[in-house]
């Protein structure tokens, strides 16, 4: 090794002699938080000119919700709008949990386009990217628990308890949602292709968000079935969700959902941000 | 001899592909090494290993005094990269792009925003900058591609193939940015499959191939052992090319090539032969429609120095 290159340098722009001060101005306290919430922004800002993204997310419950209500309502519940009530506060969960899925197909298309080259050839956190994807698509959540919403209204779907609990039901579904979403984040790391990583979302997705009570009480499956029910977080956060929005017991629910969120975000975030370390 | 950057014996492998098999790499503060190459040679790979993007398999790699795998946070404090893998958002404007990658190099949104704004006006992107870089031609992109490289004014650049695709009018502008970097003191690490490319802007060549470097040296060097420069002629009057093809045998001193009908090549040493060729034209009263004096492509080069075409080393996988 020859001798060291660190000593100051004078500025350079092109075009523009020296003499301007250094545009770095220098370090800045909670450098991980403001570079997260940086990339957060533009996560949010692509939503925001893409809007065509969010057709999945708002249509999906949706037609879900008409499938259901008016193919089977009658069926399990008597009446379409005795099942609306039981299905919506479920489906909530299930559609905000498969929005989640997006982060790890966009994480995956900005690896393949170069965009993270970028970010990781700059001083900054490791994580800060991938927490700035995981922050920005709190957007999708919201989107599609307001549409579900208004389209619940319109069917006639009315929250028995209060707007709080409502509030709370949706802000659990979120933070479980978020703590999932580092498993796709991981997957978007691992998958040479975004549709790959939609391929292995809805294969995760399909039995933790059916394998629950969510379209019909659980009594009324063959035991093996029940069994998985039991032990699915996933079925945990419906029926607390349900809890919330139409009464009845919840505590034991909601911190068993907590305890999961908990549970899968110490040991998916670690992963994914080890694996991004590796990803070359 | 202070190096701004300096890789040794470099090795990375990708499976069973040996992307680098060895590679030795440096260049001293403020100058630029063109780092020439086929498809595959492992430029990319070299270029992702000296931006911390990729650890070597074996080797060492020192930025700034700084080793790129010990102190890799320290390296991206001090390097700029713009190339083929290290794009922009297209979704964002050139704007937000720039005051992004400011904000993330701990720039204030203020400080941020005039030094997006400073860049954009060099890069003649200023009008552009309000649109989504999706919209943005080929070689917009490219200016701006480099522009966010060089947001926190870096010591050190990177360019990866930066004006590969690019019509001749646009690559000279690239060419003119790469020069007021340097002459602003900038290191520069510019990898490209021309010959002429590596020509114009580069203080020193290493040639590039299966991962190794087979030839180094200043573009004088490297023209020197791959037999200088070819005169190409075409006389308006097809009929005098045997007067033309005779003045080119006795200035050069071996028997030119015809490679089309009308047209003869051939090899010289040395810039002289060129005006000598044109008071010669003159005097014969010889009119042309064509006269130029090419470096050798390169497929040229590696033929000379590897005696195989750069086509046969594309099955490389790069990195």
């Amino acid at each position: 090794m020859t001798s060291l290159d660190t000593g100051t340098r004078t500025a350079r722009t092109p075009g523009r002699p020296g003499g301007v001060p250094p545009a770095r101005s220098g370090p800045r306290p909670f450098g991980l938080i403001r570079h997260s919430v940086a990339l957060a922004r533009r996560s949010l800002v692509k939503t925001m000119r893409n809007p065509e993204q969010l057709i999945d997310v708002t249509l999906q419950p949706v037609i879900f919700v008409l499938v259901f209500v008016y193919l089977l309502g009658g069926a399990i519940s008597g009446s379409t709008q005795d099942y609306l009530q039981f299905l919506l506060p479920a489906i909530m969960v299930q559609t905000v949990i498969f929005a989640g899925m997006a982060t790890g197909v966009n994480l995956n298309t900005d690896i393949k386009k170069g965009v993270f080259d970028r970010f990781r050839s700059l001083p900054i956190g490791r994580s800060a990217p991938l927490i700035g994807s995981v922050l920005g698509d709190v957007i999708r959540y919201v989107v599609s628990i307001a549409s579900l919403f208004v389209f619940g209204y319109i069917l006639g779907f009315r929250v028995q308890t209060n707007p709080l609990a409502a509030l709370a039901a949706c802000l659990l579904a979120i933070v479980f949602a978020f703590c999932l979403s580092w498993a796709f984040v991981l997957v978007g790391m691992m998958m040479k292709e975004p549709g790959g990583v939609q391929g292995v979302g809805f294969l995760v997705l399909f039995p933790l968000t059916f394998g629950t009570s969510m379209i019909a009480p659980a009594e009324t499956l063959p035991d093996w079935l029940q069994a998985w029910v039991r032990v699915n977080p996933v079925g945990q956060l419906m029926d607390a969700s349900r809890g919330l929005m139409l009464g009845g017991p919840v505590a034991s629910h909601v911190v068993v959902a907590l305890a999961w969120s908990a549970g899968l975000l110490v040991v998916f975030a670690p992963l994914a941000v080890r694996a991004y370390r590796r990803r070359t | 001899m202070s190096y701004a950057f300096e890789a040794e014996g470099l090795v990375k492998r990708f499976g069973t592909t040996t992307a680098l098999a060895g590679i030795d790499l440096a260049a001293r503060r403020g100058q630029v090494l063109g780092v020439l190459g086929p498809n595959g040679a492992g430029k990319t790979t070299a270029v992702r290993i000296l931006a911390t993007l990729l650890r070597p398999d074996g080797g060492r790699a020192a930025v700034a005094g700084m080793d790129v795998v010990r102190q890799a946070a320290d390296v991206r404090r001090v390097i700029g990269l713009t190339g083929q893998y290290a794009s922009v958002d297209e979704d964002l404007t050139g704007e937000e792009n720039l005051v992004l990658i400011g904000e993330l190099l701990d720039l204030r949104r203020r400080e941020a925003k005039a030094r997006a704004a400073e860049l954009l006006r060099d890069f003649g992107l200023s009008e552009a900058g309000r649109r989504p870089a999706a919209t943005y031609s080929g070689g917009m992109r490219r200016r701006l591609d480099l522009a966010a490289g060089l947001v926190g004014r870096p010591q050190i650049i990177y360019l990866d193939e930066p004006t590969t695709g690019l019509d001749p009018v646009k690559r000279d502008d690239m060419w003119n940015i790469v020069r007021r970097l340097v002459a602003d003191g900038t290191t520069v690490l510019l990898t490209t499959q021309y010959l002429e490319e590596a020509d114009a802007l580069a203080d020193e060549i290493s040639v590039v191939d299966h991962g190794k470097v087979i030839a180094h040296g200043t573009p004088a060097d490297l023209k020197h052992v791959v037999g200088g420069q070819t005169i190409i002629v075409r006389p308006s009057d097809p009929a005098r090319l045997g007067e033309v093809t005779a003045i080119l045998a006795e200035l050069a001193g071996r028997e030119p090539e015809s490679p089309g009908r009308g047209v003869v090549t051939v090899p010289v040493e040395g810039d002289a032969v060129f005006t000598e060729l044109v008071r010669r034209l003159d005097r014969a009263g010889i009119g042309v429609t064509e006269l130029s004096l090419r470096l050798p492509s390169l497929d040229e080069v590696f033929f000379t120095l590897t005696g195989r075409t750069t086509t046969e080393s594309d099955e490389e996988v790069a990195a």
